[in-house]
């Protein structure tokens, strides 16, 4: 991150919610691999939902991460 | 309350990774104070944000801080009784009045530099009009704010089986740490997050839900044949949901009570919304916030209303000869509430880690309602009473102390009104009961005042007394069984009368007293401003067809059409 024109430290409030819904889908992912019994599953309807939301959860991650990338937040320069 | 579920029945079966990740998203929310106070350094960064933010943060926050407990509990609560039609709280309820705000209104607001609705009232109308417009409104705050309280200390009573006054206590010491750290700034922050968290709770909950009962058609089978009928799945007429047998009636109240005056008065007026937009950096940033935030505002009915009637039909304790006594007005012999729909529908449903993040959700709706009622609160106090009446001329880092002591006096005011709020069945009908008192007239005073230069400030202040006057007659007579209006209809009536009372009263009045001088009315009346200062900027960061208000709003609105012709 460049800091050389920022008048304070820079603080994104993208990368806070990539950061969050990351951890998220990276916790609900591996739960929904390897630890959500079969019995859990029925209830849902069938549906493995901590693995499915837990992948979703990933992309919207990278997608915040890539906006925030692609188009940092430009401080007002005085 | 006669019959309660037992707490066991509601106890949602959380695990050691599910309190994980609730964890991960506190830390996140006091850090998200803490990181936004380095930014505070007079009132204005403190109590606006120093009118620095990009438009999307402003739109989502925009949705956020009206998407609090109330709204994802009541919602749901009323999607489970009255199914569909409760979509028009969304749809025609919110999203024309946003534009209008958006359009219309922005530009005087933005424009005028004024640093609260209250204040704009001051510049139009005079002392007397913002008087009763900043204490009506500070008192309002602090009622909702308790009501968002208790429903976020409900869930945690019900989650960690604490006894509910120490919920309340805890649950408003952490939504008070971080308002009163980074103000408005952490409050914004804290919305966008929470939009987000609330999104990844509701979305899985309703896709999940909507296998669980067989699909969509699943749905339309099991509503169509449970109490309630096929009439809930379809928004129009919507006659469960006014109360009006007929047809017509009903229609004519959505449209004139819900679409215009109960939905225009809360929009355009509430500080706690146009606050939302006065953070923003420039003009046509405010003039879209509403309008960004009218997008996730066609979409939320989705997430909110689906699952509350899928837990109409699928949970044991709200369907079949629950929901129908529920629908008569009489106990559940189950002892369930529509109120416990989304809770009842989660413990169902949901496994270890996707629960976490629903509770998480939870509480970040109910957080987001809190601290948007205590920023705005704040902000009108600090301004619009102290630095107006009490104590003038003071340096400005005098005003942010004050700020930061009048949000911790408003949370400990809520945990009193939290306990009000716990005596009511439906929280949603209580909610508008306030709307009505508050925001109709309000609307009506500043459409007036906006458009009529003429108009007096004596009308100004008149008019708004004479129409909450009337709200709250309208609110005694249904209340103590004189005139009968079931449902949300009572609601409407008021509004529609506040309204209209309002506008003959400011015009009666205004023919027999003196008006304000023309040069004194720059910036706040239409005729008498020049069209340079309404204008937007569109260059640089304002620049692109995908940033004109207009045409956003223009979009917005043919979606909005789309869906009530679908539903």
């Amino acid at each position: 991150m460049t800091t050389k024109r920022s008048r304070v430290a820079a603080f994104d409030i993208r990368l806070v919610i990539a950061l969050l819904i990351g951890v998220y889908g990276v916790v609900l992912t591996v739960m929904g691999v390897a630890f959500t019994p079969d019995s859990e599953i029925d209830r849902s309807a069938g549906v493995n939902i901590n693995l499915w939301a837990g992948l979703g959860m990933i992309l919207v991650s990278v997608a915040f991460t890539l906006w925030a990338v692609l188009r940092p937040l430009r401080l007002p320069e005085d | 309350m006669v019959t309660v579920l037992a707490d066991a029945d509601l106890r949602l079966n959380a695990n050691v990774v599910d309190y994980m990740l609730l964890a991960m998203y506190f830390l996140l929310v006091i850090g998200i104070g803490y990181m936004a106070r380095r930014r505070v350094s007079t009132s204005l960064d403190f109590f606006l944000s120093g009118r620095s933010l990009p438009a999307w943060v402003t739109g989502l926050a925009f949705i956020s801080a009206n998407l609090g407990a109330i709204e994802v509990m009541g919602m749901s609560a009323n999607g489970a009784e009255y199914g569909m039609p409760t979509a028009h709280y969304f749809w025609i309820g919110a999203v024309p009045a946003m534009l209008f705000l958006g359009i219309v209104m922005m530009p005087f607001y933005y424009g005028s530099k004024v640093r609260s609705v209250p204040e704009f009232m001051l510049r139009r109308f005079g002392k007397t009009a913002h008087l009763v417009n900043g204490i009506s409104f500070a008192t309002a705050q602090v009622l909702i704010a308790g009501a968002n309280l208790f429903l976020l200390a409900s869930v945690v009573n019900l989650l960690l089986g604490w006894p509910l006054w120490v919920s309340v206590v805890v649950a408003a010491m952490i939504v008070l740490s971080y308002t009163a750290l980074g103000g408005l700034s952490a409050a914004i922050y804290n919305e966008v997050l929470q939009f987000v968290v609330i999104v990844a709770a509701l979305l899985p909950l309703t896709i999940v839900g909507l296998y669980k009962v067989g699909g969509w058609q699943g749905l339309v089978d099991k509503v169509s044949a449970g109490p309630g009928g096929p009439e809930q799945l379809s928004s129009w007429p919507g006659n469960q949901l006014t109360g009006f047998e007929n047809n017509f009636l009903s229609v004519l109240g959505l449209v004139f009570g819900l679409g215009f005056v109960l939905s225009f008065g809360y929009w355009t007026t509430n500080f706690v919304e146009v606050q939302r937009a006065l953070a923003a950096k420039s003009m046509s940033a405010a003039q879209r916030t509403p309008i960004i935030g009218a997008f996730p505002k066609l979409l939320i009915p989705f997430i909110v209303i689906i699952p509350g009637m899928v837990a109409g039909v699928a949970v044991t304790e709200l369907q079949g000869e629950n929901k129908a006594a529920l629908l008569a007005g009489d106990p559940a012999p189950s002892g369930a509430t529509f109120n416990n729909a989304l809770l009842l529908l989660m413990r169902d449903l949901l496994p270890n880690g996707m629960l976490g993040v629903a509770i998480a959700g939870l509480l970040a709706s109910f957080m987001a309602g809190m601290a948007a009622n205590l920023s705005s609160f704040n902000t009108v106090f600090t301004y619009d009473i102290w630095q107006t009446y009490l104590r003038r001329n003071r340096p400005d880092d005098y005003y942010l102390r004050v700020g930061r002591v009048v949000t911790v006096i408003a949370t400990v005011l809520a945990i009193g009104t939290a306990f009000i709020a716990s005596t009511y069945a439906n929280l949603m009908d209580y909610l508008q009961q306030l709307f009505s008192f508050f925001n109709a007239p309000l609307f009506a005073t500043f459409i007036l005042g906006m458009f009529w230069r003429r108009m007096t400030p004596a009308a100004g202040w008149v008019g708004l007394v004479s129409g909450t006057a009337t709200a709250v007659l309208v609110f005694v007579l249904t209340e103590s069984g004189v005139w009968v209006l079931p449902g949300q209809g009572g609601a409407f009536v008021g509004a529609g009368a506040a309204f209209v009372v309002d506008i003959v009263v400011s015009v009666a009045v205004t023919a027999v007293t003196a008006p304000k001088p023309a040069d004194q009315l720059v910036g706040l009346v239409w005729s008498l401003t020049p069209k340079e200062s309404r204008q937007r900027s569109t260059t640089g960061e304002d620049a692109g067809w995908y940033r004109n208000p207009g045409l956003l709003a223009g979009i917005v609105l043919v979606i909005t059409i789309v869906l009530n012709i679908i539903f």
